[in-house]
């Protein structure tokens, strides 16, 4: 069977299996569609909230950014994985007690302004609709690697898939999807990992692997990393770094940034009790963690591996010739993610850092510039062929990226779809709306959002890579902020509460905007994306968490200089914090 | 009424002890051992790599999941203890 085949079987079956289950769990209510019913296992819902997470970045791009950066990118292991921590404590079993379906819901009411409300649905749809480009992008790269079809058409496919189960069944046909999902995604992810471990460290827990010896030199795997790199030109993979500051409030940045996303929030919201949502945190970062653990050791792997691939004998020796190259590296090059261009002339792959602390030594050895580009995002994805895997095992990987991206995916449009049906038309417009109403205009909103998303992927906007950084920081420093005051202040008021929100937005987009451009229009930046121009040192990347302090302390201030909140909202602030009473009982 | 209220008040304090004592450990694991600290604990050695890498890129996400299990475990109990489960 030839790998065109292979892969088309592993994909067409694990779409299949999405099918089944989309019909088996149709949505009949609004409960059910915003948040499956409310009587999700909060096992499964760990398992749900895990895929729902876990996105085309985590799958395909996470191992390559930490291979590239190796221990300076480790803010993204910790970054992604502690924001649950938050959830769990600052925000999931309050907001499962108050027991509504969305995130403006509970924004709109605990602040008793329809103009909170009206910001809250507006920062949703601004960071979820940027994030999900990003989702279909991704599902196209795969569609169009794997099955060989062009990109647009791959796009198309995997919103038909998507509309079809997210549109049928809401919440329930996702959240049982989203299970499906995430088992197939954990095994493309961890079955090559744990080949490579094998190979390179004799030991079959990738994790274990990272920190065992290198079989083949016997010394420690990321002591032999280290050499080689060093040998190269590159900084060491486990140098430290200078910008600690930095590295902390990015840090930050994502923690507060993925406890404040909406998509992941609403996950909480369907599992029975307050207590539930409690565990069901901790279940959705074990799952999390299952594949944030294989990380890193991939990362570390993939990296000596393609440093041996092109050095068989040694940094130090010759690198390989054009004309011997490994099929994997072929196959690369047809999809334009690995670039040769022979600078010197001599047929062989010269792969070093192009830096001038190395031009002598680069010189010396009749080097004249770097002449192999790889795109960090292949690492993964190459691994299985990289590591002489079996055919079946690149079909895996195939359907596993498919899965986290259209996991992800599916999760997004629910979040802005309820924002736009329950918040916008029942919350603000026609609040006499039925249940049958209410649920046909969500359907007609996911339906839209899915056309959107799918037209802003096949013409990505020019900041594509920059709108993540945008998703997160709207998400720490409007949405998160205003959550957990809602839930540990009874004296933040609406105006309070309203201009927090307002000036941590607007504060981090305007950072964000002075260096990366006004809109993302290229060319409008006001100063250069360089650490010498940031202030303090501070990234755009990692303002989210400078934007939530500055909505805190706007948020206070106004608050303590107006009126407090009517006694029904220090009700409704008092009735969140004790489990007792809530049940399933609050509908609307 | 009172004694509710009072029962209340202390459960909130509780929860609030609890989450205090939870966000102490959760950073000191990422943004301590994990960055600010490294340095001092370069020494320390594991698998070819030192203790502030360990933290970095598997220790913190294992102490995330202790903390996030341990809170939801001393909370369902307190929840009872103060009458207030569902």
């Amino acid at each position: 069977m030839d790998q065109f085949t292979i892969n088309l079987l592993f994909v067409g079956g694990s779409f299949a299996l999405y099918f089944g289950i989309a019909i088996w769990a149709r949505a009949g209510s609004t409960k059910e569609f915003y948040v499956a019913g409310g009587g999700v296992h909060p096992v499964l819902n760990g398992m749900a909230t895990a895929a729902d997470w876990m996105s085309a970045a985590s799958f395909i791009s996470m191992a390559g950014l930490i291979a590239a950066g190796g221990y300076a990118n480790s803010t993204y292991l910790m970054g992604w994985t502690g924001g649950y921590v938050l959830l769990a404590m600052l925000l999931a079993p309050y907001l499962r007690k108050f027991g509504k379906f969305t995130v403006p819901d509970f924004i709109g009411d605990r602040f008793y302004s329809n103009t909170a409300r009206l910001v809250a649905v507006a920062c949703l749809i601004i960071a979820s609709v940027t994030y999900v480009i990003g989702q279909m992008t991704g599902a196209g790269v795969a569609f169009s690697r794997f099955l060989e079809v062009d990109n647009n058409t791959g796009l198309i496919i995997a919103a038909i898939v998507v509309f079809f189960y997210a549109v049928l069944g809401g919440m329930k046909g996702i959240t049982y999807t989203q299970v499906a999902q995430y088992v197939v995604l954990i095994i493309a992810y961890t079955i090559p990992a744990v080949f490579i471990s094998l190979q390179l460290t004799d030991t079959f827990i990738p994790a274990i692997g990272l920190f065992s010896n290198h079989t083949e030199s016997g010394i420690p795997l990321l002591q032999k990393l280290d050499e080689v790199v060093r040998e190269l030109g590159f900084t060491d993979y486990t140098a430290d770094v200078d910008n600690k500051l930095n590295m902390v409030l990015f840090t930050l940045s994502l923690m507060i940034g993925t406890a404040g996303l909406p998509h992941v929030i609403i996950r909480f919201f369907t599992v029975p009790k307050v207590a539930d949502a409690r565990w069901s945190a901790g279940w959705a970062l074990v799952f999390i963690a299952l594949l944030y653990l294989t990380a890193p050791a991939v990362a570390s792997m993939a990296r000596l591996n393609l440093m041996t691939t092109i050095y068989p004998s040694g940094p130090t020796e010759a690198p390989i010739e054009y004309a011997e190259r490994p099929d994997w590296v072929q196959t690369w090059e047809t999809t334009g993610l690995i670039k040769f261009e022979d600078k010197n002339g001599d047929g062989r792959v010269q792969f070093y850092n192009d830096v001038p602390a190395f031009q002598e030594e680069a010189t010396a050895r009749g080097w004249e510039g770097n002449e192999l580009v790889v795109n960090r995002d292949i690492l993964v994805l190459a691994n299985p062929e990289i590591a002489n895997l079996p055919g079946w095992v690149i079909g895996l990987i195939a359907a596993g990226g498919l899965a986290a991206a259209l996991s992800t995916a599916a999760g997004l449009l629910l979040a802005i779809s309820s924002a736009v049906s329950h918040d916008l038309i029942k919350g603000s417009i026609n609040p006499n709306i039925s249940d049958k109403g209410e649920l046909l205009v969500a359907r007609i909103s996911m339906f839209v959002a899915i056309i959107v998303a799918t037209y802003l992927g096949m013409n990505p906007p020019g900041f594509a890579a920059q709108v993540v950084a945008l998703a997160f920081g709207i998400a720490a420093a409007s949405i998160f902020p205003a959550l957990m005051m809602g839930i540990f202040s009874k004296r933040v008021n609406s105006t309070g509460a309203v201009a927090g929100m307002l000036a941590g937005l607007i504060a981090t987009l305007v950072y964000i905007f002075l260096f990366l451009g006004w809109f993302f229009i290229p060319g409008t930046a006001s100063f250069a994306n360089t650490p010498d121009n940031w202030l303090f040192g501070i990234s755009p990347l990692s303002f989210g968490a400078i934007g939530a302090l500055i909505n805190f302390v706007v948020a206070f201030t106004v608050s303590s200089m107006t009126a407090p909140p009517p006694k029904e909202i220090q009700d409704l602030v008092e009735s969140v914090r004790y489990p007792q009473g809530a049940g399933g009982a609050i509908d609307h | 009424m009172s004694d509710h209220n009072n029962n209340a008040e202390k459960y909130w304090q509780a929860n609030l002890r609890l989450i205090l004592g939870s966000l102490v450990v959760w950073a000191l694991a990422s943004y301590g051992c994990a960055i600010l600290l490294r340095p001092m604990l370069s020494g320390i050695m594991i698998g070819g790599a030192d203790l502030g890498f360990w933290f970095a890129q598997q220790g913190s996400i294992l102490v995330f999941i202790v903390l996030t299990f341990f809170y939801a475990w001393r909370m369902n109990k307190l929840d009872e203890e103060f009458g207030l489960q569902e």
